[in-house]
């Protein structure tokens, strides 16, 4: 595209071509023309709109408390320290212990990665199973999984209490993990069960024709030529599962606090004096991990979202 | 021929072994956890179970106290309050943006990062965030009082009547950008030559827009309406982190309500009458686009 | 003949569609049969069942005089091809070749020999190394039908092998097809829709219309004596001309009355079984009628050309003759300007007649 500006406006080009030019080649364009002004004019200013919390968070979290305290929300900091920072990561206090956010972190850590891993490796089995070897009454399992994403979580919560209390797990990481792996099931076997029927049936065909099982066309075949989409759904179930605060909060033991729990008890919590830039510090570390991962992604992630509004 | 020798067909349940094996484990979460999970507390909604599920029926005593607690009626209307103005503002909100992206911008992958970036977040840090910026002694009330309008007064956070249009705002900074990317996706689909054939025709865009695209994306405005709303039934962490409630009860909803009564106050019953009310909204809305969506597809 | 594959009452339904009903099917061995039809007449359908890759709902199909109806598609010594090549995009030629063998547990000396041989047949062994994408449409087909080879099998099944593929590379591989099938001497059983493919390859062709088998027999006898009506639109290009009308008798001989236009019907065979008054539709191939000069000494008749279609080798005349519309194929020098009138004979020897309500072959 060129980048020249021609700056040739109305009146004249009708002059020009009074006088005997004839239009000819590219019709001169305009770059600040009104449409473009009310163009990128209103999506600059929603950009900034929601760049703002994002901007808040980093300054604040920059600041002393004193400069909080009368400075506003908005200005930058005059002096820059990463005190709350460190903080927020060592020694916040949520209610009792004062080890700041990192034990959450790295809970949220053990719980994310095998949360991924299995909810991805039992849904896409499932999907391929439902794509490809498709049993009498399949559908009607499917059809009730998918209605089930639409329940409200809440409607569920207690009956997986009592199964998981059963089994001796309720409390436990293996417990959580196991939750997200149910939770995740219904979009993710959705996600892939679409991917997996789209790819030429044919192919299916000539694997069992060369005598490939279940297992061997999974793994040979459509594992290998189905990467992109387990980055989808690995980038769908790291922020999915990372961001959770209900089930981390019902189905495990301070302990084991993911750390968006851990973030909302240091932030809310009564005692002591509120330290602002801690808490925005504190914000901002929990929300770095999805962020990472949605900048880094990009497309994959609206892929993602796209995907997961084809349910229903 | 007949007689001679072959593999017979395997008995019924053993064929296509290694699919069911497989499956097991959606037809478990299918049956056990979906279906029997809600079916239980649903069922159980009738007892007056405390600590523990007592299967002691006490018919709809629970319903009662329910719709008789000021404390669920005001969670049942700031759901109402909250769900119409986000499906409201952020179709609007999400149509505009969407269609400004579609006119072959630049920068057209910056802007999408920026608006779509805040769906990656937990609904902790958005309410955490709006929290610290609608707080009425640093954030924008000060802000704008210190730029000389000394009246101004901006609090919903401490403001009960206006507490749920604080959390509002906070879901729409988060929510939009999904509806946008949704929506977007929905214009990219639109076939390119009826946006020749209205330019040939001469007819201005935003008569396209109104008569033209927007009835063309019915399926997917309703996709769109459905995801939103489903999302508003199960709003929870948002409230918790940005105002845990208060002032009062004044910005509690459904779902906060079912978790402190099922884990905190000790009263499964309460709980889970509330839940199955939740459960009735969420059909209310799901059931008759189901019907449009998939009942209708036969007649057509 | 021996038998190589016997499909005997074979029954498919979906729910309550009837795909197939009570088919009945012998194939030679090395026999080249093609199923044709067009889609939804059930061809690919028979091929799936045949392959093990649809279960039919009832009957019985035998390879090699073994009941295979229950057998997985591996066990039943066939290969395929499928229309859309369906290679492994991840595998390199070689491992698409070596796939199916590797999971026989075949050892490695005799699947290298497989593909050497393979490779040579099909001059692919340049390619050996290569993946799919980095192949032509035509390089494609060519290794998914060594997939086939290499598994050393009695019946091959091609699945509209040469659809994807451009005019001209299609009737190249079309050859090669043939050629394949002279040097090998398999049973081959070959679908399409493409009504070329199927005269030229094929020792005897099915033709296909809701599952049922129309007609069964080699190609000169389906073009030439076609056994309803079905089966003589379907094949010819531009398709057969039908005049509706009736049986009469003119001087102790029955003649064909159209409009009021006599056709003599002398040279027919089975004149003699005509009886004055039944309603019956006389078929004429476009190449069948004589134009002018060439209609002299028979009987003639009256037309005036509408349109004319050049095709280059061939010249399409589109005629008005006796209330009808008719096409009539003519040499391609041979011009007509629209409204000229022209003289035309038909050669009953070829026509075909069949029955107005059974549309069946008199």
């Amino acid at each position: 595209m060129s980048d020249r500006v021609v700056l040739k406006v109305g009146p004249a080009l009708a002059a020009a071509t009074k006088a005997g030019i004839e239009p000819y080649g590219a019709k001169p364009r305009r770059v600040l023309s009104g449409r473009n002004i009310m163009l990128y004019g209103t999506l600059t200013l929603a950009a900034l709109y929601y760049l703002l919390p994002l901007y808040v968070m980093v300054v604040t979290s920059m600041k002393g408390m004193p400069e909080i305290r009368l400075g506003n929300i908005f200005s930058p900091p005059l002096e820059v320290t990463f005190e709350p920072w460190a903080k927020a990561w060592a020694s916040a206090c949520t209610g009792l212990n004062c080890d700041g956010l990192s034990r959450g972190f790295w809970n949220s850590v053990r719980i994310t990665i095998p949360s991924t891993l299995i909810s991805i490796l039992v849904a896409s089995v499932n999907g391929y199973a439902l794509a490809n070897w498709k049993f009498k009454g399949a559908d009607v399992f499917f059809t009730i999984l998918i209605v089930g994403a639409f329940i409200p979580y809440q409607v569920m919560i207690y009956p997986i209490v009592i199964v998981l209390r059963e089994m001796g797990i309720y409390g436990t990481l293996t417990g959580l993990v196991i939750v997200h792996t149910i939770f995740g099931m219904p979009i993710l076997t959705l996600l892939f069960r679409n991917y997996f029927s789209s790819l030429p049936e044919e192919l299916f065909k000539a694997a069992r024709i060369d005598g490939a099982g279940f297992w061997q066309i999974y793994f040979r075949i459509m594992l290998p030529m189905s990467l992109p989409i387990f980055v989808v759904a690995m980038i769908l179930q790291i922020t999915g599962i990372w961001n959770d605060f209900l089930f981390g909060v019902v189905f495990t033991r301070p302990e084991y606090y993911p750390m968006t729990v851990q973030l909302n008890n240091i932030v809310n919590s009564v005692q002591g004096v509120k330290e602002y830039n801690v808490n925005m510090a504190a914000t901002l570390l929990t929300g770095a991990v999805p962020l990472i991962v949605y900048f880094v992604s990009g497309r994959l992630f609206v892929r993602g979202i796209a995907a997961g509004a084809v349910k229903g | 021929m007949k007689g001679q020798v072959h593999t017979g067909r395997p008995s019924k349940l053993l064929r296509n072994l290694s699919s069911k094996i497989a499956s097991i484990p959606m037809v478990l979460t299918a049956v056990v956890i979906f279906l029997g999970g809600t079916v239980w507390t649903v069922v159980y909604s009738f007892t007056n179970s405390k600590l523990l599920p007592r299967a002691n029926f006490v018919g709809l005593d629970q319903y009662e106290r329910l719709w008789d607690a000021p404390r669920w009626i005001m969670s049942i209307q700031n759901l109402a309050i909250y769900g119409v103005l986000t499906l409201i503002f952020s179709l609007v909100m999400g149509f505009l943006l969407a269609a400004l992206m579609d006119q072959k911008i630049r920068f057209e992958n910056t802007f999408r990062t920026i608006f779509l970036y805040p769906f990656a977040l937990s609904f902790i840090v958005t309410g955490l965030v709006w929290q610290w910026i609608l707080n009425p002694e640093f954030g924008v009330q000060s802000v704008v009082r210190s730029l000389g309008w000394e009246t101004f007064a901006f609090d919903p956070l401490y403001n009960s009547d206006i507490v749920i249009y604080g959390v509002l705002i906070a879901g729409l900074w988060q929510g939009t950008g999904l509806v946008m990317c949704l929506l977007l996706a929905g214009l990219r689909g639109i076939d390119e030559d009826i946006w020749k054939a209205s330019r040939v025709d001469g007819i201005p865009m935003w008569k396209t827009y109104l008569f033209i695209i927007i009835p063309m994306m019915r399926p997917v405005f309703i996709t769109t309406l459905v995801i939103i709303a489903s999302g508003i039934v199960k709003v929870y962490d948002l409230v918790v982190a940005q105002t845990s409630g208060g002032p009062g009860i004044s910005s509690e909803v459904p779902a906060k309500y079912v978790y402190d009564y099922m884990f905190q106050a000790q009263n499964l019953g309460q709980g889970f009458a509330a839940s199955t009310m939740m459960l009735v909204t969420v059909a209310i809305i799901i059931v008759p686009w189901a019907y449009l969506e998939f009942g209708g597809r036969k007649r057509v | 003949m021996q038998k190589s594959v016997s499909i005997k009452d074979l029954s498919l339904s979906f729910g309550a569609v009837n795909v197939l009903e009570n088919l009945n099917l012998d194939i030679g061995d090395g026999e080249f049969l093609v199923l044709l039809g067009s889609s939804g007449c059930g061809k690919s359908t028979l091929l799936n069942c045949i392959a093990g890759l649809l279960e039919p709902t009832g009957g019985q199909i035998f390879i090699k005089n073994k009941n295979v109806t229950w057998e997985e598609p591996k066990d039943r010594g066939i290969g395929m091809v499928f229309q859309s090549y369906a290679l492994y995009p991840q595998m390199t030629v070689e491992k698409n070749l070596s796939f199916g063998l590797q999971v026989a547990k075949m050892p490695r000396p005799e699947i290298e020999k497989r593909i050497a041989r393979a490779a040579e047949i099909l001059q692919i062994g340049p390619l050996l190394k290569r993946k799919p994408s980095e192949l032509s449409g035509g390089q494609r087909q060519r290794v998914a039908i060594g997939r086939a080879l290499v598994r050393d099998v009695d019946v091959f099944l091609f699945d509209e092998p040469l659809s994807n593929l451009d005019a001209k590379l299609r009737s190249e591989l079309r050859v090669e097809i043939k050629r394949l099938h002279q040097s090998l001497k398999n049973t081959m059983i070959y679908v399409t829709h493409d009504q070329i493919e199927a005269l030229t390859l094929a020792d005897r062709i099915a033709i296909m219309k809701s599952g049922v088998i129309q007609q069964l027999a080699d190609p000169n006898t389906i073009y030439n004596e076609p056994r309803n009506m079905f089966v003589a639109g379907f094949i010819g290009s531009p398709s057969m001309n039908f005049l509706r009308g009736e049986i009469a008798e003119r001087g102790g001989k029955p003649v064909f009355l159209v409009n009021g236009v006599d056709f003599s019907l002398d040279g027919y065979k089975a004149a003699e079984r005509l009886q004055p008054g039944r309603k019956v539709v006389l078929g004429v191939r476009p190449e069948h009628v004589k134009v002018n000069e060439e209609a002299a000494g028979a009987e003639t008749h009256q037309a005036t050309v509408d349109i004319e279609e050049p095709m280059g080798a061939d010249n399409l005349l589109w005629l008005k003759h006796a209330g009808h519309t008719m096409s009539v194929r003519v040499g391609g020098a041979r011009r007509f300007a629209p409204g000229t009138a022209v003289t035309l004979s038909f050669d009953m020897g070829l026509a075909s007649l069949f029955d107005a309500g059974t549309e069946e072959r008199i």
